[in-house]
């Protein structure tokens, strides 16, 4: 059986993005998107998991029993969040503070058991790795897109903070857009969150539905022409 | 006489949907004018920019959903919603503010629901949430009613500063806040909250000047005014049956029965039920607000429920929450109660549901 690496990516990125269709891991998604930084920062984290834990699931594919799959799942899961941790906490120990819990919280993020289960323990490790990486880049997609819209509109910045994740050459990334002495509360504040995302999931409905009605378009035309032909 | 033959139904609606909107809008206007009185002109610019604000709006998310759009703007209750969000902000807030406020309460809570009749929460509440959330320092910031304030403001005073964030002669609503008696005087509301936090007492309180120069006796001066003025609006909506008297009747007398079991315990602490009753929105939101039609509950006893639920959050929002005033987050919540309410308040269909004990006669 040949993969289609295409295919993996389209499924990834966007007709089944974890974040925005299969509506999971919302719980770290929400929560740390105040910035474009953050949102990366989670992003990364969780796609490294990501292709770790389905790496390792396929590899053992074979051996676990189906009874108790779940169970090690979920302890290739936890060990690969503890290295990430660790690693974050050694070299992006910024970072790692204003991520905080939901660093750990990415054991319970359903979109990572989800691929174990749905592809990791039926592929190879090569096809699984490949769908991890698109996967989570769909993820993070999302955690930056939905941070850097609540960053613009809640602070007027972008790439605040970006030496907590790059080190200090990044210190004077921040782009400042405006400056205000009030700033719009709601975009940071977690109802915000809310709204930006069914905002983001509203707009990728509305293209695929577009899409949906231009293809059905020309296969009318081209009927209605060789009958006229005819 | 002539007998005429038709099909159900018999009895026909008076009122279409434009003519309610404007009786209402007609009947804000005796309050409108008091907070005019009080507030000076800033009020009519914010209810002129909210206005055309939320006409554009409205046109705009009409013409994208490819609706009627001429049929559903004159049918005014955008225009409503724009005046009853317009009345509750602070004269001096930046006009971007209140361009924010309508679009939340126009396209947000109101569009993108289905349009009028489709919306779960009342679209002005929404709007005013949304700012009070995102800008709480502009949006509590109430200039002292004329009387109390040395620096009238005029028609172009309060033009510039809602245009450019500072008066013709440079002040801005921090200083002209302090202006009065070098002490920030916010609303009543704000007055008491932040005093309580400070120790001063309840009974204190009542000796400052924006609480003392009222009709009564606990009443803010100038508040006390206009919330009669809306009352009067009001009662004009009930008497034109507008609205019906079960939503204001029972908000009104559970705020009074909560504020007066608090007050009891200890009037030190707890504010007495008339001061609840003429500060803050209180009377303007249970005629104006907690009424719409679309977002209230719509059986009698249901209506009766759902006041005296808003009236209780209210007292207990404004009494131990972090913002002074509650009426639009006690609506916003029960609003989201209306379904339950309805299910459990269903009118007896005639014929049907008889009382057991009659059952077991028969």
């Amino acid at each position: 059986m040949t993969t289609d690496y295409k295919d993996l990516s389209v499924q990834g990125l966007w007709k089944n993005n974890p974040a925005l269709v299969q509506l999971l891991g919302l719980c770290p998604l929400l929560a740390v998107t105040s910035t474009f930084i953050n949102g990366l920062g989670l992003g990364l984290a969780t796609t490294l998991v990501l292709i770790g834990s389905n790496v390792t699931v396929s590899l053992i594919r074979n051996i676990v029993r189906n009874e108790i799959r779940i169970p090690i799942f979920v302890m290739i899961i936890a060990a690969f969040v503890t290295i990430v941790q660790l690693l974050m906490n050694a070299y992006t120990f910024d970072l790692y503070l204003t991520l905080g819990i939901f660093i750990p919280l990415i054991v319970t993020n359903c979109a990572i058991i989800g691929r174990a289960e749905a592809y990791a323990s039926k592929n190879a490790p090569k096809d699984a790795a490949f769908d991890g990486l698109m996967m989570g880049l769909g993820f993070s997609a999302v955690l930056v897109l939905l941070g850097g819209m609540r960053e613009i509109l809640g602070s007027g910045t972008l790439f605040a903070g970006a030496d907590r994740l790059f080190g200090s050459i990044a210190s004077n990334w921040t782009i400042t857009l405006f400056e205000t002495s009030q700033p719009f509360l709601l975009a940071i504040l977690p109802p915000g969150a809310f709204l930006g995302m069914g905002l983001l999931i509203a707009i990728k409905n509305a293209i695929d539905a577009k899409q949906a009605a231009k293809a059905t378009q020309p296969v009318e035309k081209a009927t209605r022409i060789r009958i006229t032909a005819e | 006489m002539k007998l005429t033959l038709s099909s159900s139904p018999h009895q026909r609606v008076q009122r279409d949907t434009p003519q309610v909107m404007r009786l209402v809008i007609y009947a804000m206007l005796p309050g409108v004018a008091a907070q005019c009185y009080f507030f000076g002109w800033g009020i009519i610019i914010q209810a002129l920019i909210a206005v055309i604000a939320a006409l554009v709006f409205e046109g705009v998310v009409l013409w994208m959903r490819k609706k009627p759009i001429e049929r559903t703007l004159t049918d005014y209750s955008a225009v409503l919603t724009a005046l009853l969000l317009a009345v509750s902000l602070p004269p001096t807030l930046p006009w971007w503010m209140t361009v924010i406020g309508i679009f939340f309460a126009v396209v947000v809570a109101k569009q993108l629901y289905g349009g009028l009749g489709f919306n779960l929460f009342n679209p002005a509440m929404i709007g005013y949430v949304v700012l009070l959330i995102s800008f709480p320092v502009a949006m509590t910031s109430w200039l002292p009613p004329t009387g109390i304030s040395t620096l009238p403001m005029s028609f172009f005073d309060a033009i510039s500063i809602i245009f450019t964030g500072f008066t013709t002669s440079g002040y801005d609503v921090t200083q002209l806040q302090t202006i009065a008696d070098g002490v920030t005087t916010a609303t009543p509301l704000d007055t008491l909250k932040t005093n309580l936090t400070q120790g001063v007492t309840y009974s204190e309180t009542l000796e400052y000047p924006i609480l003392n120069g009222g009709l009564f006796a606990s009443a803010g001066a100038g508040w006390s005014w206009i919330s009669l003025a809306y009352l009067l609006g009001g009662l004009v909506l009930i008497k034109t049956r507008v609205i019906q008297w079960h939503i204001p009747a029972s908000m009104m007398l559970s705020v009074v029965i909560f504020a007066s079991i608090l007050h009891m315990s200890d009037a030190d602490y707890y504010a007495s039920p008339m001061f609840h009753l003429l500060n803050g929105a209180l009377i303007f939101g249970a005629f104006f607000i907690a009424t719409d039609p679309v977002s209230a509950s719509t059986t009698p006893k249901g209506r009766v429920v759902f006041g005296a639920a808003i009236g209780f959050w209210i007292v207990i929002i404004r009494t131990f929450g972090s913002y002074p005033d509650a009426v639009a987050f006690a609506v916003i919540i029960m609003n989201m109660a209306v379904p339950l309410i309805d299910y459990y308040t269903r009118p007896r269909t005639y014929g049907r549901g008889t009382k057991p004990e009659s059952k077991a006669e028969s």
